[in-house]
């Protein structure tokens, strides 16, 4: 028994070793997920962003088939680098529906204007009042969401061009 | 030396670029009108942790987000909501990470709450061996 003792020191220090590598191999992740995935639409009303697209509320999100919702700003650089792929996707026939974050009604014509307009309605975000609801924690964010209204997928970050494939088959689920 | 003020000038550029040109939501730098109410949402706002500045609290930040929240704790509070339902309206959206005192009974949690009696156990154990050993000796 205490011959077994012996390596107790040894075996402590193996754990506090191996803690310590998984720490340096894999870095803490950063990204907050949101607890909302799996749950209801939350209720809420933003009024147009622009004169050219309707207002938006968590009612037009019951859609019967499935649709995105993009958290964008016109001030967020890595929502330029998504552009081309929410086009793409809108082109594959999916809808859209977009959030403005803190942004201006004149930034946000802009912004669409020279990157293109791939949404439906833009309910405009001026105090991340709907962002806070939906447990979003940052520019870009899309939501996936069923044709009842349930959030069945959160992609935090710009959307790549390996991502849009992924998207298609999620939305392609949810149906 | 030109490369490194250029690098220098770059990583002062993007923190710019990524700010709002919005002004802060209603609350988020005004106090509430009642005392009592404001000095609960201080301290619920102490607590709770910015998205932006993953370190800092709401209270701390400067980021337009954590603004954003302190305005929405005021808000809540200000119409009579308990600093607890404002904190678990947060955590049902964010999880307990959100929260500077997360529960107890958290799979995650109560390890740490257990290990440090675990250990003064262990130690009392050990130094008991000892004891014995050196009344012996006498």
């Amino acid at each position: 028994m205490n011959r077994w003792l012996l390596w107790l020191p040894l075996v402590l220090f193996g754990i506090f070793f191996a803690a310590v590598a998984t720490g340096l191999v894999m870095p803490k992740d950063d990204i907050i997920e949101s607890k909302m995935v799996g749950k209801q639409m939350p209720a809420f009303a933003l009024p147009a962003a622009i004169e050219q697209r309707p207002s938006l509320s968590n009612a037009d999100l019951v859609k019967g088939k499935p649709t995105l919702l993009n958290v964008f700003a016109s001030w967020c650089v890595p929502c330029i680098a998504e552009a081309p792929q929410l086009l793409a996707l809108q082109r594959a026939g999916v809808e859209i529906n977009g959030i403005a974050s803190r942004d201006t009604p004149e930034d946000i014509a802009n912004f669409l204007n020279r990157w293109g307009n791939p949404y439906a309605r833009i309910g405009t975000d001026t105090t991340s009042k709907v962002q806070l609801e939906l447990g979003s924690s940052g520019v870009p964010e899309t939501f996936v969401i069923d044709g009842n209204g349930t959030i069945v997928h959160q992609h935090i970050g710009d959307i790549r061009q390996e991502d849009v494939a992924k998207l298609l088959k999620l939305l392609e689920d949810a149906g | 030396m030109k490369r490194f003020l250029v690098l220098l000038l770059m990583c002062l550029a993007a923190p710019i670029a990524a700010q709002t040109g919005l002004p802060p939501a209603p609350y988020a730098n005004k106090q509430l009108a009642d005392p009592q109410q404001e000095a609960a949402a201080r301290s619920l706002m102490e607590e709770l942790r910015c998205l932006k500045c993953q370190s800092q609290s709401i209270a701390d930040s400067n980021a337009p987000m954590a603004g954003d929240m302190r305005s929405q704790v005021r808000e809540r509070i200000a119409v009579g909501e308990t600093p607890e339902a404002v904190r678990s309206w947060l955590i049902e959206r964010y999880g307990n990470w959100v929260s500077y005192d997360p529960p107890i009974a958290s799979a995650v949690t109560w390890p740490l709450w257990i290990a440090p009696i675990f250990l003064l156990l262990a130690a009392m154990w050990l130094a008991r061996g000892r004891f014995r050993k050196s009344k012996g000796d006498k």
